[in-house]
């Protein structure tokens, strides 16, 4: 019986509970559990910043000391989210700066984070110790000093990814000479040189160092003294890896490799000279991680790269890698677990490297463990993604971009629908799923069907009409996040499925066929979710309700409409009256 | 084989207007997407005006999904590689001595041909496919990487600047051989 246990022996039990979905699934036992739970809760994640407020956070769990929030929607990353649309997280700040004094860990994604923001945090949590800001942007160096000086006991700070105003390398130099407690530091987004001499001492007095993501302005001829002085990392993005033909920086590079033993992650590579690659060759067996995604070198010297690497399980490569080299990976990389190919001439009119959907293929059936793909071509046929499919069951990410919009089976000239329905039917753990080429409503028949794992789904350039999307809405159990651009989906699947948008976290819909009228609609219908119409055109009350909107982004919330909208966002009230927002 | 290509690209399904791909045909650079895409966002019209790089082909937003720090890293790597400048030799039939020109300060044919044109001091046409060339009009050819002559415009700018070894104008008269199919 639960009231027969003291609160300390369910504290005690429950603090080896750290999942959120099982901390949930204990908060709604019953009253008590409830009431202990809350307490006792360290961890909280938020997938959307808008679905609560910082307030109802900090007043149910008053004990957080590790906080991770996303902002805007992934569609973000592609430039389809305008400029001003929110995700600031300086409220959540405030509010924690009041309520979490032990707070020590903040994790962001797709935020807007100031100079302001940053002084606060640095301010606000004694015993603050990890900042990870992954693809935000709105702040400058001048904010990383604060955070760097003042923070005595700072493990982590991790830019990834962010767009930092790059005022100058200064910031670096805040770090106090007593600072020794780094664990990892991600500074590989900023342009600007920081001090070498400051981040030679920084690196050589911590010993706890694992991860050291430097930026492009670090030169080569500076590596093998910052890898002496931290020989137990375990990840290493180098700068620049270029400097002019000297073989005593081959070997003196070469050297420092050899002492790091622990070195399971390799990126950076900059601006490759492929004469300085053999100088990794010390480290290339233990590597399981390798991010080539920035190194324009050629196929031989990718393919000789990757044949010593043969506890490679995650690697990221320019499709420079091309199908030999992906045949070279499908040989020896058995235990490859992630690949991702990124294109090297995305905007190019044609084909400037022989990387075809053959290289998948192989890939798919020389590596067993391999489980998640991203892969930018040219060319796709079904056969193809039958044969990945039938190779590799065990997908659980898989996302194809052939880059012509709407491209057809080269072979056959058909949809796309067969192949992409063989994806979905034989992998039944597919968790993520992005669709390209030429599709009818048909491949969102397959997926409705099958794809019952499916939580995140991408559709561009596809589908016939309302049907693809309704298939998709009716038929995906797992559904949580759905993206669609330019697709000729619209009101009648909405709204025969608007009950299903309040399991998901997120709709975001952009140049399809959805009229401001179902909008509204859809707003009255269901006040749990906020139902935003992104309109640069002005006012959609000036256009006839038939008129289909700019852009759609649908959430779950229980915060109530968001009052930092910017002036071309309108949310749909519950009373189905004009619009909040600014007019 | 001229031919089969040709009905191949009539065929072919492409994201774009009839005739919109190579933008140059008469002095016309035109953006194509402007017409096609009215869903330029600001964020990608101030993206254009940041970075001078002519499209190859009508840019969509956001398509390729290939994220901002991404192409920004490709196209530094791309003029970085460049920017020793890329000087091809220039002759003129009749003239007797050759140019040598800097590809990399131009952006799009319009331009070239106007420098030529003050260069040399002739009239450059350019090959109208139902019109032929003007007799009286100079013909602008190039040599590939591959050794062939080919007629200058046909190729979207960036393609050709990278293919392009040596130049040279020709008088009409010649250059209709080139321009029949």
């Amino acid at each position: 019986m639960a009231y027969s246990f003291p609160e300390e022996v369910l504290e005690y039990v429950f603090s080896f509970i750290n999942s959120d979905k099982d901390r949930n699934a204990v908060s709604l036992v019953c009253k008590s559990w409830y009431e202990i739970e809350r307490w006792c809760r360290r961890r909280i994640f938020i997938g959307n910043c808008y679905a609560v407020t910082p307030g109802i956070m900090v007043r149910r769990f008053p004990e957080i000391r590790s906080v991770e929030i996303k902002g805007k929607p992934h569609f973000a990353d592609f430039n389809l989210v305008p400029e001003g649309w929110g995700g600031y997280v300086y409220p959540w700040v405030v509010a924690m700066s009041r309520a979490y004094p032990w707070l020590e860990e903040i994790r962001l994604k797709r935020m807007v984070v100031s100079d302001e923001c940053l002084e606060l945090i640095s301010k606000s949590f004694k015993n603050f110790k990890v900042l990870v800001m992954s693809s935000c942007e709105g702040f400058s160096t001048d904010g990383l000093a604060s955070i760097v000086a003042n923070c005595r006991n700072l493990k982590e700070l991790d830019l990834r990814e962010s767009e930092v105003e790059d005022l100058s390398g200064h910031w670096l130099s805040h770090f106090p000479d007593t600072c020794t407690s780094l664990v990892s530091l991600n500074i590989a987004c900023l342009a600007s040189e920081v001090s070498f001499s400051a981040l030679e001492r920084l690196v050589s007095r911590c010993p706890n160092l694992k991860s050291l993501q430097l930026n492009r302005a670090v030169p080569l001829e500076k590596l093998p003294n910052l890898l002496r002085g931290a020989p137990q990392l375990v990840e290493l993005g180098t700068g620049a890896y270029s400097a002019e033909l000297r073989p005593e920086l081959l070997s003196n590079l070469f050297d420092a490799f050899t002492v790091c033993k622990e070195l399971k992650g390799l990126s950076g590579f900059w601006d490759v000279v492929p004469a300085y690659l053999p100088a990794i060759y010390p480290v290339c067996n233990g590597l399981t991680s390798l991010n080539l995604s920035y190194a324009t070198i050629q196929s031989p010297d990718i393919s000789k790269l990757i044949s010593q690497c043969q506890n490679l399980e995650r690697l990221w490569v320019l499709d420079y890698i091309e199908d030999s080299g992906l045949d070279i990976l499908a040989t020896c990389c058995k235990n490859l677990e992630e690949l991702r190919v990124f294109p090297s001439d995305p905007y190019g009119v044609e084909q400037n490297v022989a990387l075809t959907e053959q290289g998948l293929v192989s890939v798919s059936e020389g590596c067993p463990k391999l489980q998640s793909v991203l892969y930018f071509c040219r060319r796709m046929s079904n056969a193809a993604l039958v044969t990945i499919a039938r190779n590799r069951p065990n997908l659980i990410r898989f996302r194809l971009c052939i880059i012509e919009a709407r491209a057809t089976d080269y072979l056959t000239l058909e949809p796309l629908d067969a192949g992409f329905g063989a994806i979905v039917e034989n992998c039944r753990e597919l968790r993520r799923l992005s669709l390209s080429g030429l599709l009818t409503d048909r491949v969102f028949e397959y997926i409705g069907k099958h794809a019952k794992k499916l939580e995140m789904l991408s559709i561009a350039f596809a589908g016939d009409g309302d049907l693809g999307l309704h298939h998709v809405l009716s038929g995906c159990e797992s559904l949580r996040k759905l993206e669609i651009r330019d697709s000729p989906f619209g009101d009648k699947a909405l709204l025969a499925n608007a009950a299903k948008l309040e399991t998901m976290r997120s709709l975001w819909m952009s140049s399809c066929s959805v009229s401001y009228g179902a909008c509204k609609l859809l707003g009255q219908r269901l006040p749990r979710l906020n139902v935003e119409v992104i309109d640069e055109r002005g006012t959609p009350e000036s256009r006839p309700e038939s008129c289909p909107i700019e852009k759609l982004y649908i959430y779950r919330t229980v915060a109530g409409p968001r009052f930092d909208t910017p002036g071309f966002i309108w949310t749909m009230d519950e009373e189905g009256n004009t619009p909040l927002g600014i007019a | 084989m001229e031919q089969e290509s040709h009905v191949m690209k009539a065929t072919e399904l492409r994201l774009g207007l009839p005739g919109s791909d190579e933008p140059v045909k008469k002095s016309n650079n035109k953006r194509a997407s402007s017409e096609m895409n009215n869903n330029l966002s600001n964020a990608e019209k101030e993206d254009h005006q940041e970075s001078p790089v002519p499209p190859t082909k009508t840019q969509v937003v956001g398509w390729p999904p290939v994220r901002a720090y991404r192409k920004n890293v490709l196209r530094q790597k791309k003029t970085e590689a460049d920017s020793s400048g890329m000087y091809v030799k220039v002759s003129m039939d009749g003239a007797p001595f050759l140019r040598k020109i800097d590809l990399k300060v131009y952006n799009n044919y319009t331009e070239l041909l106007k420098a030529f044109e003050n260069m040399f001091k002739c009239t450059i046409g350019v090959y109208c496919e139902k019109e032929g060339y003007n007799g009286s009009e100079d013909a602008l050819t190039y040599e590939d990487k591959d050794g062939d002559w080919m007629l200058a415009g046909d190729v979207p700018w960036e393609m050709f600047i990278g293919s392009c070894r040596r130049m040279r104008i020709m008088k009409a008269s010649e250059a209709k051989g080139l321009g029949c199919l």
